[in-house]
């Protein structure tokens, strides 16, 4: 790697702990971004002469705590300041500050500025916007184009979020331990709500957005090694690695939808499924389950699957149902009917997804695979109304494209016998 | 005389590579690592999964199971083993008989990523 290169790489992961403590220090998330950006200028500068510190975050920490200090000094006396010499012999400082950077406030510092995005008062995309910009560090134009908006609309959706959250109060004294599960919990949602964003693109938009797949599992990785012994944070990170673990393989080079009995698994990238794996693994030992582990679990099922043929329904099923009862929704209850036809046939399967009509009368998924039941069954001429309504309510271009084949599929099929030879 | 080679980097960083990146280090990696196997001279290679992934057996009595790497600095690092193991259940299983044999200090069990066996000469 070039000179720079590595000075970005340990800006980037030094940030959320950097940013975290200087939020502690003056609690004022404009002033502690400020300061981490001052510190930053100061390590461009800096570390290409005397080679990187010991320990970059807490360097970071010390510099932008004493500039942001001399700052507001400046501003109450107007005075001339002393320049770099009095932050340039940091070793001993950094010594100190290294210590006092103990595991306990270190994870609080970085669990606070993620809790602080998640607000309940922002609506999840301020969430999302606020978190990648201020914990993550992407710029406004590099989220803007995750978003699929313009980079003045997004500078206006972060600024309106930073305002709100200004006005909220935070608390900064240290969380007891119920709070800490609270904020754990919000956080991982949030996180969750990220990888979505990415993983959720249609295929002609999937390498834009991919790096909010990216940033996500970053920030799933960080929060585990802060809480290593919370098996939800594992099936978290577990079940992002999984799924991204097939981005390769899940849209056609017109950017329609592969479907996951259709996709090309030596396509699937095998370290971040050996990663996923092993964390499932890790996770299971603690014999406490919850919804992020059995979703995992049910991706891992998938990806231990060489081939198709030898995915093991059964146990997907078994998952959902676990999953129906810990959290239930009609949309997990459509996933679940899905093994369901695998198990015990179509049939089965529709009489289970009937009863969610009213609830799913606008979910493009349902219809969807209420159509592709009513296909299986023969029931071919159900099966174009349903497949009709899919897309209509089709989300993407790319979804559209999938239902569209199912049609084409079904008009072949309908042809006379002589026709369909050719 | 055998030499272990052991890799230190801050896992953040690496982490943070992105896949372009992390595959042009392993090629160039690789030119090395062809030159020290065409001459006979390379024993295994592992590239272990991330800290993330591991979990620690204290080998106190009884054994205390940890998540999460081993953390101490009092301790050196002696030696290792490459298992091949069903799950973690079975790894744990396995770091627990041998600090049966061996009581005191700790075992960190890391699953491996990538392994090269490598082509020692006898």
């Amino acid at each position: 790697m070039t000179d720079t290169a590595w000075i970005d790489a340990a800006l980037t992961s030094a940030r959320p702990q950097a940013v975290g403590a200087l939020l502690r220090y003056f609690r004022n998330l404009d002033t502690a971004e400020e300061a981490f950006q001052n510190a930053c200028l100061r390590a461009l500068k800096s570390w290409p002469q005397n080679g990187p510190p010991r320990d970059p975050a807490a360097w970071l920490i010390m510099v932008g705590r004493n500039v942001a200090i001399d700052d507001i000094r400046r501003s109450r006396k107007q005075e001339a300041l002393p320049e770099d010499a009095a932050i340039s012999d940091l070793d001993d400082a950094e010594e100190q500050l290294a210590e006092r950077l103990d595991g306990s406030h270190y994870r609080d510092d970085i669990l606070r500025l993620l809790f602080i995005c998640c607000h309940p008062d922002l609506p999840a995309t301020q969430q999302i916007a606020l978190a990648l910009r201020i914990v993550s560090g992407l710029s406004v134009k590099q989220i803007a184009r995750a978003f699929l908006v313009s980079e003045a609309a997004m500078e206006q959706r972060i600024t309106r979020a930073k305002a709100r959250v200004a006005d909220a109060s935070v608390p900064f004294e240290t969380p007891g331990a119920v709070e800490r599960t609270e904020r754990l919990s919000a956080v991982a949602a949030m996180i969750y709500l990220i990888f979505n964003e990415g993983y959720s693109a249609s295929g002609d938009t999937a390498e834009i957005r991919s790096p909010l797949c990216e940033e996500a599992i970053r920030l799933a990785r960080l929060l585990l090694r802060l809480f290593q012994s919370e098996p939800e944070i594992m099936g978290l990170t577990a079940l992002l690695l999984l799924q991204h673990a097939r981005s390769a393989a899940r849209f056609d080079v017109d950017g329609a939808v592969i479907l996951l009995d259709d996709q090309d698994r030596l396509l699937w990238n095998k370290g971040l499924i050996a990663e996923g794996l092993a964390l499932i693994d890790k996770a299971v030992r603690h014999r406490r389950s919850g919804p992020y582990q059995i979703q995992a679990a049910i991706a891992a099922l998938h990806a231990r699957a060489e081939k198709p043929e030898e995915t093991d329904w059964t146990q997907i099923d078994l998952l959902y149902g676990a999953l129906e009862i810990m959290q239930p929704s009609p949309v997990v209850t459509l996933n679940r009917a899905v093994a369901v036809s695998k198990v015990r046939g179509p049939q089965a399967a529709l009489d289970m997804i009937e009863p969610l009509e009213a609830r799913l009368s606008n979910y493009f998924h349902f219809f969807g695979v209420r159509g592709a039941f009513l296909m299986q069954l023969g029931r071919n001429d159900e099966a174009r109304t349903a497949f009709d309504r899919a897309i209509a309510l089709a989300n993407t271009s790319a979804e559209a494209a999938h239902i569209r084949m199912h049609l084409d599929r079904l008009q072949r099929d309908s042809q006379p016998r002589g026709k369909k030879a050719k | 005389m055998l030499y272990a080679i052991l890799c230190y980097h801050d896992e953040d960083t690496v982490g943070s590579w992105t896949k372009e990146q992390d595959a042009a280090v392993m090629t160039k990696l690789a030119v090395v690592q062809e030159k020290l196997a065409k001459q006979g001279r390379l024993g295994p290679v592992a590239r272990l999964l991330p800290t993330t992934a591991a979990t620690t057996v204290r080998k106190d009595d009884p054994p205390l199971v940890l998540d999460g790497p081993y953390a101490e600095t009092k301790e050196q690092l002696l030696g290792f083993y490459v298992v091949d193991c069903k799950n973690l259940d079975e790894a744990v299983d396995v770091a627990r008989e041998l600090g049966a044999a061996n009581p005191g200090g700790a075992y960190e069990i890391r699953p491996v990523g990538l392994l090269q066996s490598g082509s020692l000469e006898q």
